[in-house]
């Protein structure tokens, strides 16, 4: 009796479930502790917590065992195999330094300099194998490695982007003396220009192979052979089999976030709202994303830390210190503060009372009256401290800036909110798009108390809270398609590109990409093609991402003069103006085969009967624009379609706030989103 | 002027950081030389009205610039004051380095913002292009001894005229490059930045009014201001001196002696540089406007935490004797500048360790070591150049060992990817390596620097090097060693041996054939701290790593087993 598909997403502290029957159109969702120890067990609790086991399709998975692995350095010991003379480049990165200011700071490798061997080999820009690799170094190299205790190896050459041939005979030989399967070629993952970022790439592939092979064999033993399929959603929010997952776990670094703006994406379209900007407030962050025309806007390049970096396709989040557990305080300046420095979960805000006593973002918001003391939100806490609340506020805020607690409180909101519209501007006016255009859409516990504020502060067109912000990233995994990328370092003129090159180069990763989809054992409706060429013109050393319109092949033209009008546009859009003269440049084809999946209708989501009087909880005391108002409360799950509700309000729902500010209207679409603009 | 509460102050502070950070963003992206594309030799800021101080400035350019725009921009407001001609729309362009700071390849370019037919304040934009003509592809010539050898001079004047673009200016610089595609897509690349600074500014002062921001930028100034003195006072008053020397100027085989001897007075601080060498022949002379930015950028890494504004420097006085190295006027060559201001940095770091050793570090790698290859094609007879700045270590400091392989203090530059310099020169690199026992031991131990092996593929070309400390090495602090000297060997037709250039890491077209190799060594960075006091596990996991050799650790560390 298989028939659901469940998508879960753990995190931190609750790993969340939300299951889908494709058949008889049941929705379930469900929270259970996470186990951080051994996430599996946590997993496996959240799904017979919905479903027996073997009534389970398909398990689709966000998941952090990566992102975890690489903030905390506890992937394998990994050795390195590089072109003789270049063993370095990991450990000399771009000749960069971890902060502009100040020469301190330092960075260790994930792969130990004793790790890391050479061998003779050499291949030219132009591919030409100037010496074919020594098979005979590789082995012995492989085998010190091994006896020296790496468990994982990545092979990575110098231009071998340009000719695979010495890395693939080097990986061959590796695969014959190596103890077990976590190999990494640097071409295998990545065959673009750059060695350091394709090395490092690799590197932390290989370095990261063991944990993940572990875990999802642990999660795919618990299924069984004959279980449901395992799903990984990766860090461009596309899914891939457990297995191409255990081989490149570099692409889940930002699997947990990922599957959060899928759920956007497709709220928003739903909803719409085609240009959407994710708004994740958590504890000691705030994570914006951006979705234009209903694409997510990807980054091809992220740095996790200083020196460690990936280059794949991620989903592009920009992220600032100010979460509900940042620390509010008054430089030696004089000029009010928030973060970098947050409370966490221990002590935490000083309202949990548990020994903090540093105002934070949460503690404004409750001394505001904008969160209910009573009946916090996750639920784990009784009630909040009010009183230490304001005693926090008083003493490091309001004495020294000679402002009453509640000023203090409202002033400590606003500083905040300036910093999350300093990010959503990043992602939007500075990448170009009109923010009159987008809506916010919070999610995560405490994003829709400040979306309103961010409306005015950036001049979006509103802000959509989805009716179950909580569980986002598990219903995003949920939906999510599933996806193959490649890429190829053409480096070549436009106009010296042979004839049919792109498109065979596209026709050749399609076979691959749609054959491997074939065999994933998941139900796909179409399969579609992205075609994006990274161009520049001849002499600029930075490419833009030009995108080929169409998603078939056969409906893509792939000329050299389709190509340019698509290059001008693009470069139009991002510069303004064009230039005459230098010739076009096309320096990586990008190929992504997406396998969509039968959609998810999120009208079964919508709320069912309600009236705005049952809904309604009384009134509260809210503090906003330097007076007290007296709010209308409602239960936000009991509201009905077409409910309207002016400013000041306040929304609760188990898992999140909504404040309504004065000036702001709120109304529940059909879907069950709540809709807040300008009255 | 409006007093400001703490809190549209937090609020404006962000947001005039965010228009020069994507003017640096902008520039970055669009530009066409990999020197402002990749090692972002660049900067955008805001300044005042009328004295041209610096109010705001973009975070990811490079940092000497914060100190040295602040003159640019206030040539240009005196120029335009003598010839009673400013107008809105205007924007004026110039490379004049003597008045400006730096050198010839920093083309800047300086708008006025015009508010109720008044100018607000300027907005500016500098990077450095690929070729400004002169003797030498890329304009480090280490031989030079009037400025002409180096490339043209432009003074100020108007590429935008009430708006409108004068095709005639261009024209002019264009025919002055080697490369003048290169110019004509970074001229471009630099309007795009400006047009998009004047934008946002224009927009947040509509929605915040004209005297709020007014009052914003000033408060700003003020809090840089009332934080350097706040440092300054918890240091120890008295006086604390160094000396270190340039290798030679390039033309002249001496040594160059700089001093610097700073006294801190309660809130105060004097940075004397007294005594320090002459005036020299070849180009590594400063302007007075460099000496003052290099201040600038020492204090900056020294008290990291105070905002980058011209109010940080109102604590300070420089004095600067007239005729010396440091206070260059035309046409004295200024080319090397580069390698000045890096001096003149770790003698900051050396003079203030003992006031204060948790601020301090060992010496960087001091040095760009500015590399140029060129030549023509063989097959179409096009001309290439190959132009890089290297890497080598950072000093060891109060927490850690230094970084390995970083950049110059005065930069945040990147180095290109070896792959794509390979693939847009007929070079191929034989190493690119960490160079083993070249950090200064210490109890913290200096950064590694690097190995660079070139080789030539086309027939011919000429090769270039503009480097420092080959002769007296980045110093330790507080006990902490030395770290080892910069070092340049070439191939020479016929010999057997490499050669090393007569003025150590100075030299003007090395003839190369195809085959041949340029092999540079660049130095760590300095010691911090007795090495003596170095931890064994410390020392045995350098062994382990072979970041330093068994003989190097006995003599170094003596009996650390």
């Amino acid at each position: 009796m298989s028939s659901w598909i469940v998508g879960v997403d753990v995190g931190g502290t609750f790993t969340d479930i939300f299951a889908i029957n494709p058949k008889t159109g049941e929705v379930k969702t469900a929270k259970t502790p996470s186990t951080p120890s051994d996430q599996s067990i946590g997993f496996l609790n959240g799904l017979t917590s919905v479903a027996n086991l073997e009534s389970i399709d398909a398990v689709v998975h966000g998941t952090t065992v990566g992102t975890n692995a690489l903030l905390e350095r506890k992937g394998a010991r990994t050795g390195l195999i590089a072109t003789e003379g270049f063993r370095d480049v990991l450990e000399m990165r771009r000749r960069d330094r971890p902060r502009t200011w100040g020469l301190r700071g330092t960075f260790r490798p994930v792969a130990q300099r004793q790790d890391r061997k050479e061998v003779p080999e050499r291949v030219l820009s132009d591919g030409t194998i100037e010496h074919p690799v020594d098979i005979e170094a590789v082995e012995t190299a492989a085998r010190d490695l091994a006896s020296a205790g790496c468990e994982a190896i990545a092979i990575a050459f110098v231009n071998a982007y340009a000719n695979v041939k010495n890395e693939q005979a080097a990986r061959e030989a590796v695969m014959r003396v190596w103890p077990n399967a976590h190999i990494t070629a640097a071409t295998d993952i990545l065959p673009e220009i750059r060695e350091f970022e394709r090395t490092s790439t690799a590197v932390l592939n290989a370095y990261l192979q063991p944990a993940m092979g572990r875990y999802l064999g642990r999660l795919q033993g618990t299924l069984g052979p004959d279980g449901a399929t395992l799903l990984i959603v990766q860090s461009n929010g596309g899914l891939m089999t457990a297995d191409e997952a255990s081989r490149s776990p570099v692409r889940t670094a930002l699997s947990g976030p990922a599957a959060g703006v899928v759920a956007a994406r497709a709220v928003g379209l739903s909803a719409g709202y085609p240009n959407v900007i994710g708004c994740d407030m958590g504890g000691t962050s705030f994570d914006v994303s951006l979705i234009a025309d209903g694409r997510t806007a990807l980054a091809a390049e992220t740095s996790i830390d200083f020196g460690m970096v990936i280059r794949a396709p991620m989903v592009e989040i920009t992220t600032i210190g100010a979460g509900g557990g940042s620390i509010a305080w008054i430089d030696a300046g004089g000029m009010l503060r928030i973060g970098p420095e947050s409370a966490g979960a221990d002590p935490g805000p000083a309202c949990y009372g548990k020994g903090g006593n540093r105002p934070t973002v949460t503690d404004a918001n409750v001394l505001l009256g904008r969160i209910n003391p009573d009946n916090p939100i996750g639920g784990e806490l009784g009630c909040l401290d009010i009183t230490s609340a304001e005693k926090a506020i008083r003493t490091a805020i309001a004495e020294p800036l000679g402002l009453s607690e509640v000023d203090a409180a409202e002033a400590i909101i606003k500083v905040a909110n300036a910093a999350m519209a300093g990010a959503i501007r990043i992602v939007s006016i500075e990448r170009g798009h009109d923010p009159s255009k987008f809506v916010a859409m919070p999610f995560g516990g405490g994003g829709a108390l400040h979306a309103g504020a961010l409306i005015r502060e950036v001049g979006l067109a509103g802000a959509l809270s989805p009716r179950y912000p909580g569980v986002l990233s598990a219903l995003g995994a949920n939906i999510a398609d599933m996806r193959l990328d490649r890429v190829q370092t053409i480096n070549a003129p436009l106009n010296e590109l042979r004839e049919g090159l792109l498109s065979e180069l596209a026709s050749r990763f399609w076979e691959e990409g749609s054959a491997k989809l074939a065999n994933s054992r998941v139900p796909i409706e179409e399969t579609c093609v992205e075609i994006e060429l990274d161009m520049h013109y001849q002499g600029q050393t930075h490419s833009i991402p030009v995108r080929l319109p169409g998603d078939q092949l056969s409906s893509i033209n792939f000329n050299a003069d389709a190509v340019q009008i698509a290059f001008e546009a693009a470069y139009r859009t991002a510069f303004s103006r064009l230039l005459a003269g230098p010739p076009i440049r096309v320096m990586n084809l990008r190929v992504a085969v997406i396998g969509r999946r039968p959609p998810f209708e999120l009208e079964r989501l919508s709320p069912i009967g309600g009236s705005l009087e049952l809904a309604q909880r009384g009134t509260r005391r809210v503090y906003a624009d330097g007076g007290w108002h007296e709010a209308s409360i409602f239960s936000r799950l009991e509201l009905p379609v077409g409910a309207r509700i002016a400013g000041p309000a306040i929304l609760e729902q188990p898992d999140a706030t909504i404040f309504v500010d004065p000036g702001l209207s709120a109304e529940v679409d059909r879907l069950g989103n709540i809709f807040m603009h300008p009255a | 002027m409006t007093t400001l509460d703490p809190v549209t102050l937090a609020v404006l502070n962000g947001r005039l950081e965010q228009i020069v950070d994507e003017m640096d963003a902008t520039l970055f992206r669009s530009a066409f030389n990999p020197i402002i594309a990749e090692a972002h030799d660049a900067s955008h800021g805001i300044y005042h009205r009328s004295t041209g101080e610096t109010l705001a400035q973009g975070k990811s350019g490079l940092p000497i610039f914060v100190g040295a725009m602040a003159f640019a921009v206030k040539t240009v407001i005196e120029k335009a004051a003598s010839d009673n001609d400013l107008a809105d729309g205007d924007v004026y362009i110039f490379n004049d380095p003597w008045d400006g700071g730096t050198h010839l390849s920093d083309f800047r370019l300086v708008q006025p913002i015009y508010r109720n037919n008044k100018v607000f304040c300027w907005i500016a934009s500098v990077g450095h292009w690929h070729d400004v003509g002169g003797a030498v592809p890329g304009n480090y010539n280490p031989a030079a001894t009037e400025a002409f050898q180096e490339g043209f001079v432009c003074p100020p004047v108007k590429l935008f005229r009430k708006g409108e673009y004068q095709r005639d200016i261009q024209a002019m610089l264009e025919a002055n490059s080697r490369l003048p595609l290169s110019l004509y897509g970074d001229l471009n690349a630099q309007i795009n930045a400006l047009n998009l600074g004047a934008q946002r500014l224009h927009a947040i002062l509509d929605e915040y009014g004209d005297d709020i921001i007014d009052g914003a930028m000033m408060a700003l100034k003020d809090r840089a201001e009332m934080l350097m003195r706040r440092e300054i006072a918890r240091l120890p008053d008295g006086v604390f001196a160094a000396i270190d020397y340039m290798d030679n100027d390039g033309v002249v085989d001496e040594a160059l002696k700089l001093c610097l001897k700073i006294t801190v007075n309660g809130d105060t601080m004097k940075l004397d540089f007294s005594g320090s060498a002459s005036s020299c022949l070849g180009p590594i002379n400063i302007s007075k406007a460099t000496t003052h930015a290099a201040c600038y950028v020492a204090m900056k890494h020294v008290f990291d935490e105070i905002p980058a504004n011209a109010g940080a420097m109102v604590p300070i006085e420089v004095i600067i004797p007239e005729g010396s190295v440091l206070a260059a006027t035309s046409p004295k060559p200024v080319g090397g500048y580069t390698e000045t201001i890096l001096r003149l940095i770790d003698l900051v770091f050396q003079a203030i360790a003992e006031a204060a050793p948790q601020r301090t570090n060992g010496c960087a790698y001091g040095t760009i070591n500015a590399l140029s290859i060129a030549g023509r094609r063989t097959k179409t007879g096009a001309p290439w150049v190959m132009f890089s700045f290297f890497g080598g270590g950072h000093g060891g400091s109060f927490d850690e060992d230094g970084l390995q392989h970083g950049n110059a203090p005065i930069s945040t530059a990147t180095i290109p990817p070896l792959e794509i310099l390979e693939a847009a020169y007929p070079i191929v690199f034989r190493q690119w390596a960490l160079r083993p026992d070249s950090g200064g031991p210490g109890k913290h131990r200096g950064g590694l620097g690097a190995i660079y092996e070139i080789e030539l593929l086309e027939e011919s070309a000429h090769a270039f090097l503009f480097g420092e400390r080959a002769r007296t090495s980045p110093p330790g602090v507080l006990g902490g060693k030395a770290a080892a000297p910069n070092r340049f060997f070439y191939d020479v037709e016929g010999a057997e041996d490499r050669n090393i250039p007569p003025m150590a890491s100075k030299i003007v077209g090395i003839p190369l054939k195809r085959g041949m190799r340029l092999r540079l060594e660049t130095p760590g960075g300095g010691g911090y701290g007795d090495p003596k006091q170095r931890s064994r596990q410390a020392i045995s996991a350098d062994l382990n790593a072979g970041y330093i050799s068994f003989d190097a650790a006995i003599q170094d560390y003596g009996d650390f087993s």
